[in-house]
């Protein structure tokens, strides 16, 4: 019973895992999306976040400098898929197919230029890193049984940016529905001509709405290249930005229910992991394949409406353009 | 004074802007390869050399081109009726699928003639299987077509991964790849039937597809522009209600028109399959789906424009990795962030210099004028 236990946690502490850079694109999705611009690019962005974390930390050591510099990237980015979506009324998707191809192509020249290695950076060091920290009382609940367990392997233990993820939700959540920018935020993506309107610009809090998405993806980069792992690898996001799509999607663009469709996108994936090669009572061997295109497959069926319906701002993707 | 405004000339539209645009996506291309420390010139010399200079790079530029032209087409048949098919990747991949397992299941029995349209027959099948659900999801359940195709991709990829693990296989292998299929089952390549014809060229994998990608291409042409049907589908894409008042059913368009477009992303599976590869193996499609963007975007959806700017990408491709070797801190990946900046600039840029332009025009135009006026 008590190995169990620790089978399930353990899985449970991978599901946070995996999940935490799906929460930051998540987050960062709802609000661009709310806004009413499609952003497709979280890919890139997370994988533009991630060479640029782990560049600038393997010349500098620090971490701190390194989140810093993805942020920094990221918001650039924003600002170009705002310059072709918000201020010339481009298409919102090919913007966002052109940024991807582009963080993937332009990561790996780089890093081929930078450190000679074919898109990879230096392996970094744990200085250069955000390493797994204890919270207080690990040591004092240890000694409880079930609830020490928990505490200890579930809830204490992990790198800072997991918690900073958990925390971007709470403030998406209140900065979208408590706010009077989130108020406007909403309103721009449902009715764009009612916000102009009332005199308030919609590219100004379209473009504050792609910079926060910049800030969040920076974020969710810098996890997966120097706190889930220690180097930048080429294409090391894997898809991982359209998950968090399609988390969104399953979410309802709503941070909480965003945050549990990451949860359980993430715990499939753990559960692929340990499930490679296993052969389960009355089952038999589950395709590893089928368990990681779940994911895709449930939102598909959700967007087909068949379990509840998933409807998106009504403005999202249009490009508004003010009648003269 | 803002009443002078004219709509540009037919030419500027058609020519002038899309140059524009290439010529920004190449500058900004220029200023990255400048950072990395080499000079641009030199870099593009040496991929318009590796791309036409020899005739073997011609070959690899026009077997890289004819993936694009028909994943192009399969975008810009989908873009003439207003839906986006980002799913091309996945249509290639599983309409490689399909020419596969009919080679797989015939070459030993069937002879070339037989093989070759069975083949790619079931490579547009399978394509347009692979389009059929977002296609149905889209026009009967309002599911967003950009979101669903992508979810295609994905579903594609790990389904190929467990086909060719568990199945196709080759026992005894550790290679996730079918067997080799037999010279009956393989498309000739150009050096061989241009060698039939005493012609000699070098080896490349260019082959029989182009020839197809050419013919597809012009059925194309004709089917959009002089056919009923396609004269719905361009009308469903103008007006979708005005389409309606016109007795034309915008879902059964959708429908028709996804099912075209995943049939003609197929067919990169059987230029890849049985054209270049003679087995099913992983990943061969290699981001020749996304590529169709930016060739369908570039050749605004025109056959001629697709056929000119799936040429150009080819060069890109094949230039870029003469240059990868030519100058080894220039990686191959270079073409991945030209293309993307095409893609940027003459798709959703595509408008920006419009405004400078009309002001150019109109500034001509009011010359002109006031010179009459003087007369």
């Amino acid at each position: 019973m008590d190995f169990a236990l620790n089978d399930l946690l353990s899985m449970l502490a991978a599901t946070i895992r995996v999940s935490t850079p799906l929460i930051f694109a998540a987050m960062a999705g709802i609000f661009s999306e709310r806004s009413g611009i499609v952003d497709i690019s979280l890919e890139g962005k997370l994988l533009a976040g991630a060479f640029a974390a782990a560049s600038v930390a393997a010349v500098t050591g620090s971490p701190w400098l390194g989140l810093l510099a993805a942020i920094g990237v990221n918001m650039l980015l924003s600002l170009i898929h705002g310059f072709a979506s918000i201020t010339h009324n481009g298409d919102q998707v090919v913007s966002g197919v052109a940024i991807n191809i582009i963080v993937s192509g332009l990561t790996v020249v780089l890093g081929m230029a930078w450190f000679h290695r074919a898109g990879q950076t230096p392996t970094l060091s744990s200085d250069a890193r955000f390493m797994p920290i204890d919270l207080p009382g690990t040591e004092a609940l240890s000694s409880i049984p079930v609830l020490g367990d928990i505490y200890s392997k579930l809830i204490s233990g992990h790198n800072l940016l997991v918690y900073v993820a958990f925390l971007s939700v709470a403030v998406t959540w209140w900065v979208l529905f408590r706010t009077r920018f989130g108020l406007r935020l909403r309103a721009v993506g449902e009715n764009p001509k009612a916000v102009d309107t009332a005199g308030i610009s919609v590219a100004f809090l379209r473009y504050r709405a792609v910079l926060i998405a910049g800030i969040l993806t920076g974020i969710g980069g810098t996890y997966i290249s120097i706190a889930q792992n220690a180097s930048f690898i080429r294409d090391m996001s894997a898809g991982q930005g359209y998950i968090a799509l399609a988390a969104m999607i399953f979410g309802k663009w709503k941070p909480l229910p965003a945050m549990f469709a990451c949860f359980l996108f993430g715990f499939l994936d753990a559960l692929a992991m340990r499930l490679q090669g296993v052969s389960l009572p009355y089952i038999g061997e589950v395709p590893v394949q089928l368990i990681q295109a779940s994911p895709y497959i449930l939102t598909v069926i959700l967007l087909a409406g068949f379990v509840g319906k998933a409807i998106a701002p009504k403005a999202d993707g249009v490009p508004y353009v003010k009648e003269r | 004074m803002s009443s002078t405004k004219q709509p540009l000339p037919a030419w500027a539209d058609i020519l002038l802007i899309p140059l524009i645009n290439l010529c920004i996506a190449f500058a900004v291309s220029s200023m990255i390869i400048y950072l990395i420390g080499e000079n641009p010139l030199e870099a593009f010399k040496v991929m318009i050399e590796g791309a036409f200079g020899t005739s073997e790079g011609l070959g690899y530029t026009l077997y890289y081109a004819t993936n694009f032209i028909f994943t192009g087409l399969a975008v810009a048949i989908a873009f003439h009726a207003m839906l986006f098919n980002i799913g091309g990747e996945g249509q290639a991949y599983i309409g490689g699928l399909g020419v596969a397992i009919v080679l797989l299941a015939l070459d030993q029995t069937l002879p070339f003639w037989a093989l070759f349209p069975l083949a790619l027959i079931a490579g547009m099948l399978f394509g347009a299987a692979w389009a059929a659900i977002p296609a149905y999801l889209q026009a009967y359940r309002g599911s967003h077509i950009v979101i669903t195709t992508i979810m295609f991709n994905f579903i594609a990829a790990n389904l190929m991964v467990y086909l060719l693990v568990n199945i196709f296989i080759v026992p005894g292998s550790m290679t996730p790849e079918s067997r080799v299929f037999s010279e009956a089952a393989q498309l000739p390549f150009m050096h061989e039937i241009l060698g039939w014809l005493g012609i000699t060229i070098s080896e490349s994998p260019l082959n029989l597809s182009f020839i197809v990608a050419i013919v597809v291409s012009i059925l194309f042409w004709i089917y959009v522009w002089h056919t009923r049907w396609g004269y719905a589908l361009r009308a469903v894409g103008f007006s979708e209600s005005a389409a309606t008042y016109a007795g034309i059913d915008p879902k059964k368009i959708i429908m028709v028109t996804m099912l075209i477009s995943g049939g003609l992303a197929g067919l990169a599976g059987l230029n890849e399959v049985m054209g270049v590869q003679h087995k099913l193996m992983l990943d061969f499609v290699a981001g020749y789906g996304f590529t169709g963007i930016a060739v369908a975007l570039m050749g605004r959806n025109h056959p001629v424009g697709i056929i000119l700017s799936s040429i150009l990408f080819g060069a890109l491709f094949q230039g870029g990795a003469e240059l990868a070797f030519e100058m080894p801190s220039i990686s191959k990946e270079m073409v991945f962030v030209i293309q993307g900046l095409i893609i940027l600039f003459s798709g959703a840029l595509a408008y920006m210099s419009k405004p400078w332009l009309e002001k150019l025009f109109s500034l001509f135009a009011s010359k002109k004028h006031s010179e009459t006026e003087v007369d």
